[in-house]
């Protein structure tokens, strides 16, 4: 069994309208001092035995095309055991 | 890092610089040597590369495009000409009218959704620039083959970014045009239109006049987007390597959009503003540069004061950068308080960037050291301009000589039938609904008409009812087989889709979509089009009053179809005089106007069913669309039209099926004697329209008709009760052509509403 936890975000050059928006709220909250809020999405995915050689190169592939779009996100992967 | 100063660069005089990757020619890279004495600093050589591209300078089109202004008809109208960042149109009561076209081909393929999202936000901002509120937006798409693996990828994506954007921000989406063709495949056109309206005297204009006023910087803060968008995205080819070239794409913000919008339009009403741009491509470059060169010719900038989202951007980033809902106003000192206060208000953010000065020069600072001395005109006005060479392509005349007249046609009623079926369902003639639906039509309340009418139309006063009514249209095949026709077809039909509505055009813009002006033939296309948008305009009395050129649109070697998306503009009294397209009850009577002629030479009919497409475009008579222009605006203004449709792709047989399925009910309709059914249903002649007239007009109408010399023949009646004639049921609507063939709306309407879905939600 393993654990794929795929995390998403927008590049950092790139705008982050809903970040941007909470960020506003948490101020209007009372929260000080916020300097940047970025929103992003993780995915978490089981698989049936372990993720090595081909198998992960493939996750990592599609983590990148399906899970992610590499125009103007960014991911990081890694699997727990 | 260390910053590369103007002192740096005296002191260093042969230091290597980037220009080729920047898109600069060595040549424009001497020129600008010579212009500054000395070489740029890296700051400089990101400013002119980026305003010297071809999306900015239209260094290859300039010459082309002096003819809107050297042929433009002599009008009243006009109250703001070419140059500025829109047009501007007295429609009457006091009224102005701005419009504008642009396209964001180029970044809509490498990002769908984001790509288009912020081709409607850059028209937005070129509107609320002028002063006027934004009335409505219309979008003109061209994709690759309905059924292309890559269309299903794009399509939706563009789809969504317009909705999504102009949904988000409140505004209408009224129209435009969805067209598939081979071409665009790895190249589509998201053309993006928007309309707004003001009092004359709330014009605004680009320019920074006033010696020590603040020129100040407002929306959004400015971040690592889209940097070298316009240069890279806009100006070059796209290569085949795939997405490791992909550069950064904006991401825009609607809803910071809107604020911008409140914002803009409050600080302009109170009188707060002196002058006032937009930024769009090449961001801060372009706006302090055209506005310096706008007005007293000079500026001080102060670079590090520009808020950032990302603190490490380097200033010449932060002078490329195309960070979206972006503005910059120049503000008199005694104004700034109210002018920061307003900003507050709307939860704006807002800076003093530089000042306005009389130096002639457009110096910018960074911590103290000047990175920026140039004259600005030569950054925004005075970049190359091209003379490019052009031919008529070597294939030309076996493209013209090569006429349809041998194509296979339908010989009797059952092969007629089943062409129409199959025709109402071609992808560029089935229902676009699958696409309209998501844009929201009659947001703000005030869309009269929208798709699939033949003009969008929008009311301005609501008290008086004054309003207009735009139209965009380009057959890509027929500026093809000849682009001067070609683009006065273009104009022929937005033209007619106007008056068909009733209202009377005033005015013009385009988005001229291309391949590589390099090209000898593709700029001979080029040329020949312009030329030809410039006489019709001519021709017809209305002028051209701005517009958007768009190069580079190719995969490889293949250029698109030449695509000079034309839009026109209409005003109309009172929109409750407008002519809709559905016809009214039983015994009304269906008339065709103008004459239809044996031509199919690239018609939807040719291109749907052969695959081919080779011939003379029909006939362009723009003396004729001015009379039929004069019969249904008057028909519209006296009120003996019921409705009126735009005979077009797909010729009258088309005309005829979506004005029935508008309306629901069926009619009897017969062809006309000594012309060839086939011609008659499915030829693409100019010059013509479908109107229907309640019988107790009719009179009235022939002799209007009859007066003006204007051909008039009776083709059909409307006529719920044809079921059990047909061999239907009661009740069952059908379209009839008597001797022919019958159809039921039924069938029509399963053949044209389900192209769309079957393949994009498959």
């Amino acid at each position: 069994m393993a654990r794929v936890v795929v995390d998403v975000f927008l590049k950092p050059e790139i705008l982050d309208p809903q970040g941007r928006a909470v960020q506003g709220a948490l101020g209007r909250l009372g929260m000080e001092g916020v300097r940047d809020v970025r929103q992003g999405k993780q995915f978490v995915i089981d698989l049936e035995g372990d993720l090595a050689g081909d198998r992960a190169k493939l996750m990592e592939k599609l983590a990148g095309e399906l899970l992610s779009n590499p125009v103007i996100e960014d991911f990081t992967m890694r699997v727990e055991a | 890092m260390s910053i590369d100063t103007v002192q740096h660069a005296i002191d260093d005089p042969d230091h290597a610089q980037p220009y080729a990757e920047l898109g600069l020619k060595p040549d424009e890279y001497e020129r600008i040597r010579e212009i500054l004495g000395r070489r740029p600093t890296s700051s400089e050589l990101a400013m002119y590369s980026v305003m010297w591209s071809e999306h900015c300078s239209y260094k290859s089109s300039k010459v082309h495009l002096r003819q809107f202004g050297e042929k433009a008809p002599k009008t009243d109208a006009l109250l703001v000409g070419i140059g500025e960042n829109a047009g501007v149109v007295d429609i009457g009561d006091g009224w102005a009218v701005t419009f504008k076209v642009e396209s964001h081909n180029h970044p809509s393929y490498v990002e769908p959704y984001q790509g288009a999202a912020t081709g409607v936000g850059g028209i937005v901002r070129d509107i609320i620039s002028m002063g006027a509120r934004p009335l409505a937006v219309m979008d003109p798409l061209r994709f690759g083959p309905l059924d292309a693996p890559d269309t299903k990828r794009v399509l939706p994506g563009v789809i969504s970014g317009v909705g999504g954007y102009g949904n988000c921000l409140g505004l209408p989406n009224i129209g435009g045009e969805v067209v598939f063709d081979e071409t665009y495949l790895g190249n589509p056109l998201v053309n993006a239109l928007c309309v707004g309206a003001m009092k004359h005297e709330d014009i605004h204009l680009a320019s920074a006049k006033g010696v020590g006023n603040l020129v100040v910087l407002y929306g959004a803060r400015t971040g690592g987007d889209g940097i070298g968008g316009v240069s890279v995205l806009a100006s070059e080819t796209f290569d085949a390597d795939g997405p490791a070239k992909r550069p950064s794409v904006q991401v825009g913000d609607p809803f910071m959009e809107k604020l911008l919008i409140e914002s803009t339009l409050e600080v302009l009403h109170a009188g707060l503003v002196e002058g006032i741009q937009d930024l769009g491509g090449a961001g801060i470059s372009c706006a302090t540069s055209e506005l310096a060169s706008n007005g007293e010719g000079g500026m001080q900038v102060w670079l590090d004061r520009v808020l950032l989202r990302d603190e490490t951007l380097s200033p010449e980033e932060i002078l490329m950068s195309e960070s979206q809902e972006r503005m910059c106003a120049v503000v008199a000192p005694e104004n700034l308080n109210a002018f920061m206060a307003l900003c507050r208000k709307w939860d704006v953010e807002a800076v003093v960037i530089g000042e306005v000065t009389d130096s002639g020069r457009l110096t910018v600072d960074w911590h103290g050291e000047r990175i920026v001395d140039v004259p600005p005109r030569t950054v925004a006005h005075e970049g190359p301009v091209y003379e490019r060479p052009f031919h008529r392509p070597t294939w030309q005349d076996a493209l013209q000589a090569d006429v349809p007249d041998s194509l296979p046609r339908p010989t009797d009623a059952e092969q007629l039938r089943a062409t129409l079926l199959n025709m109402v369902g071609a992808p560029n003639l089935a229902s676009k609904s699958w696409v309209t639906s998501q844009y929201d039509r009659y947001v703000l309340g005030n869309t009269v008409l929208a798709q699939p009418e033949d003009s969008g139309m929008i009311r301005v006063d609501e008290e008086t009812g004054r309003g207009v009514a735009i139209s965009t249209d380009c057959n890509g095949r027929f500026a093809k087989l000849d682009p001067y026709a070609g683009a006065k077809l273009a104009l022929a039909e937005s033209y007619r889709n106007v008056v068909a509505g009733g209202a009377v055009p005033l005015a013009v813009t385009n988005c001229l979509n291309f391949g590589s002006p390099e090209d000898p033939e593709v700029m001979w296309q080029f040329a020949e089009a312009t030329r030809g948008l410039a006489d019709g305009c001519l021709e017809l009395g209305i002028p051209v009053t701005g517009g958007n050129v768009s190069f580079y649109n190719q995969t490889g070697e293949t250029a698109i179809l030449p695509t000079p998306v034309v839009g026109v503009l209409g005003v109309i009294d009172d929109v409750d005089r407008r002519t809709p397209m559905a016809w009214g009850p039983d015994g009304e009577l269906i008339y065709l106007l103008g004459d239809t002629r044996d031509e199919f030479a690239g018609s939807e009919w040719a291109h749907h069913v052969h695959g081919h497409l080779g011939g003379m475009p029909p006939q362009v008579d723009l003396a004729r669309e001015r009379l039929l222009g004069e019969v249904l605006v008057a028909g519209s203004r006296d009120g003996i039209l019921t409705a009126a449709h735009d005979v077009s792709d797909g010729g009258v047989a088309q005309t005829l099926v979506e004005m029935a399925l508008r309306s629901g009910v069926g009619a009897r309709c017969w062809i006309p004697d000594g012309i060839d059914p086939f011609v008659f249903l499915f030829s693409e002649s100019a010059g013509r329209a479908v109107v229907v007239v309640p019988r107790g007009e009719e009179l009235r109408f022939t002799e209007m008709c009859a007066a003006r010399q204007l051909p008039a023949h009776r083709i059909g009646v409307v006529d719920s009760g044809l079921g059990p004639d047909s061999g239907y049921d009661e009740g069952t609507q059908v379209l009839e052509f008597t001797g022919q063939f019958a159809v039921t709306l039924d069938e029509l309407r399963h053949a044209h509403e389900s192209t769309l879905p079957a393949v994009l939600n498959s």
